[in-house]
């Protein structure tokens, strides 16, 4: 039963990402003419030689001529086999400019994930268990205040802070000396060390969304009648709690990573200009910004395919967690 | 008639008055009133006793407001640049001139160039104080793009300065663009949620009423766009906005963009409950009396929860606001002259500008402002809209 769950569940998957992909595409295809000529048009107007040679096979490489479902099986096709497609403005495929990028953004949120939840799942129960009392407005008015601070001003301003009273700078994602090294233990220690600000600061809306999302979901959970029925055969309140409606609330925090980690991760690019962190951040912007589309395309269907997979995690997560699911052999929602 | 009954029998009292069936049902006016009242007068009463909704609501309508007078309300115009002032602080307000009370005054700036760090130094020169003047004619403006006006709240004394939150890299008033921006900003979180609702209207109704292939096409299509992150994907879309829209055209854009990828939450809701709703007898009453869909959809069924779409609909206009901020901050969403608090914002791009000129930063306040007030006018809009609380 769970086998076939599993693979029912992965199958799905495809569908999804192609029509993600086909998305992608579209949006690398959307500004007017064709890249290559306005490419080859701007390095004209600078006065800089164009290699008809190389022209000729960036034209090969995405079948420029060919019609353009034939272009997207060519772009679609290379990102199976590693082959994200070619960066305009670095000269060379994107996979060696991305680098390290897409394992450090991975990193980054996966790191943030954690925090959001150590951080959101004792004041969410707090919240909802202490309701309406002065913890509980206290700890929502600092929720708000999370969603509604901008990421890049509390980015901006935690640099500046760290900068002031611990004298360290805080850019980047590593000590100097290890960047472009290969991956050591040292090295992950290093990331792990400059890592925290950029957690926070990526943490904090997410970690508040998550607060309210908790507290409303335990609170629901709190009103139903099997909780009624506990505490009136006189359970103690700490036992009433941990023994169900706790469990029940331990599962909405699986399945809410369908919505907690799009906005992690957007928030982990806009966070990431800022601090300039060497993840996907800064690169899709300015690739956007130059219209590097190749680039930015790989990056936009990186971070889709990040989602995507995180969700089926967590979706494989709940079957193994919850029976009814686990039998009845679906997602009961 | 009395007299003739046995001794011994008790007295039995019979009222005189005349005899009122509904007696034992009747209501008190109070509680007549209320179950009376309609939907929205019910959701009014409880949205009254939301104390904080309520205030949230009116900091919204005052802000809003403010944008339809802007010109009026602050010292100078959106571009008039003050070359003398380059980075100005703010000035402070004083109220007492060498312990006499004069009423709100500022004093002279005075700018000295500092030779080592070479930067523009401003202090106050004490000696005589400038009051602000109150309805005062200064920078002219044409007023909503037709009168010509140059009435103003407040403006300087004659030849000083009044720069209450600084002055910008061009000299500009931050609290006069800080205004002027409130119209961008406020405006595209209404205009987009409007784009977005009916959209989810749309979509959402027809997914919910129809059920089969249809539904599940929505479905799926949710599914796909919300597996995308929304700022990259809102980044990547507003850069492929041809560079040679004018600026009128990209704040639509913007907000066309901005509206895409957010209508899929509403549109959710209003499926989920369309599919419970068509079940309902009136439903099939209506269909059965040969009503099409749209208006089956549009007169009988969207009405019984359009007060929990509205609440809804208003939490999310925070995200979009945000948004704006955020692409206009990453200088691919609106550019200049158009002004919102993103744009603003984009000029406090770097460390140095935290460290050097803090009041660069400032327009970040009303948006904090708005979105918190926007949560909590929602949240109590949603509450005094649900009929279980």
């Amino acid at each position: 039963m769970m086998g076939r769950y599993i693979v029912k569940r992965v199958l799905l998957m495809i569908p999804t990402l192609i029509a993600i992909s086909v998305i992608v595409f579209t949006i690398i295809q959307l500004p007017p003419g064709n890249y290559l000529e306005s490419y080859i048009a701007e390095l004209q107007a600078q006065g800089e030689s164009v290699d008809p040679q190389r022209i000729a096979f960036l034209r090969e490489y995405y079948g420029l001529d060919k019609p353009l479902h034939e272009q997207y099986l060519r772009w679609a096709g290379g990102m199976l086999v590693g082959d994200f497609g070619y960066s305009f403005e670095f000269n060379m495929p994107v996979s060696r400019v991305v680098g390290d990028r897409m394992l450090l953004t991975i990193i980054v949120s996966f790191v943030t994930i954690i925090f959001t939840w150590a951080i959101a799942f004792p004041i969410g129960i707090y919240s909802a268990t202490h309701q309406y009392s002065w913890g509980d407005y206290g700890l929502s008015f600092l929720g708000f205040l999370g969603i509604a601070v901008p990421n890049f001003m509390l980015a901006l301003v935690m640099m500046y802070v760290a900068n002031v009273f611990f004298g360290t700078s805080i850019g980047g994602l590593m000590a100097p000396e290890y960047i472009d090294k290969p991956w050591s233990w040292d090295k992950v220690q290093s990331v792990l060390a400059h890592s925290w600000i950029p957690v926070v600061v990526i943490g904090t809306s997410g970690t508040a969304g998550m607060i309210r999302r908790l507290r409303a979901n335990l609170l629901d959970e709190l009103q139903k009648q099997y909780v009624v029925t506990a505490r009136a055969k006189g359970l103690p309140p700490r036992k009433a709690l941990y023994k169900y409606p706790l469990r029940m609330a331990l599962n909405f925090f699986i399945s809410d990573i369908g919505s907690l980690l799009p906005s992690i991760i957007s928030g982990a690019e806009i966070t990431a200009v800022v601090l300039s962190l060497p993840t996907t951040g800064p690169m899709l912007l300015n690739a956007l910004k130059s219209q590097d589309m190749y680039l930015a395309g790989s990056f936009l269907m990186f971070l889709a395919v990040m989602i995507v997979i995180g969700v089926l995690i967590s979706d494989l997560a709940l079957v193994a967690l919850d029976p009814r699911i686990r039998l009845s052999g679906g997602v009961a929602r | 008639m009395n007299d003739a009954l046995p001794v011994g029998q008790a007295d039995h009292f019979v009222s005189t008055e005349p005899f009122d069936p509904g007696a034992a049902a009747r209501l008190t006016p109070e509680q007549e009133r209320f179950y009376l009242a309609s939907q929205w007068k019910l959701m009014w009463w409880k949205f009254k006793r939301h104390r904080v909704a309520v205030a949230s609501g009116l900091i919204l309508l005052l802000m809003y407001a403010s944008t339809l007078v802007s010109e009026v309300l602050v010292p100078y115009n959106l571009h008039t640049r003050n070359t003398d002032f380059i980075y100005a602080p703010p000035q402070p307000v004083h109220l007492f001139h060498e312990g006499r009370f004069v009423g709100p005054f500022v004093y002279e700036l005075e700018k000295t160039l500092n030779m080592e760090t070479l930067r523009r130094d401003y202090s106050e020169k004490t000696s005589t104080p400038l009051p602000i003047r109150f309805f005062c004619s200064g920078d002219s403006y044409r007023f909503w793009g037709a009168v010509e006006m140059s009435f103003h709240l407040l403006c300087p004394a004659q030849g000083a300065t009044l720069f209450l939150l600084g002055t910008d890299r061009l000299g500009r008033d931050m609290l006069s663009r800080i205004f002027y921006g409130a119209r961008i900003s406020l405006t595209i979180g209404l205009l987009g949620i409007a784009i977005s609702f009916a959209l989810a209207l749309v979509i959402g109704g027809m997914a919910g009423y129809f059920g089969g292939w249809v539904d599940s096409l929505v479905q799926r299509m949710i599914e796909i766009i919300r597996s995308f992150p929304e700022l990259p994907l809102w980044m990547a879309l507003s850069a492929v906005l041809p560079v040679t829209w004018s600026p009128i055209l990209v704040y639509f854009g913007i907000t066309g963009i901005l509206a895409l990828l957010d209508w899929t939450g509403l549109a959710r809701a209003v499926r989920s409950k369309l599919l419970a709703l068509r079940e309902e007898d009136y439903t099939t009453a209506a269909r059965l009396m040969g009503a099409k869909p749209s208006r089956i959809i549009g007169r009988h069924l969207l009405p019984g929860f359009m007060s929990h779409l509205i609440a809804s609909a208003t939490l999310s206009i925070p995200g979009m606001i945000l948004g704006e901020t955020a692409l206009s901050f990453l200088g691919i969403g609106l550019r200049p002259p158009i002004t919102s608090w993103g744009v603003l914002l984009n000029e406090a791009q770097n460390i140095n500008v935290v460290a050097l000129y803090p009041w660069l930063m400032l327009p970040v306040v009303p948006v904090i402002v708005v979105i918190l007030a926007f949560n909590f006018f929602g949240d109590g809009l949603r509450d005094a809209a649900d009929p279980y609380r």
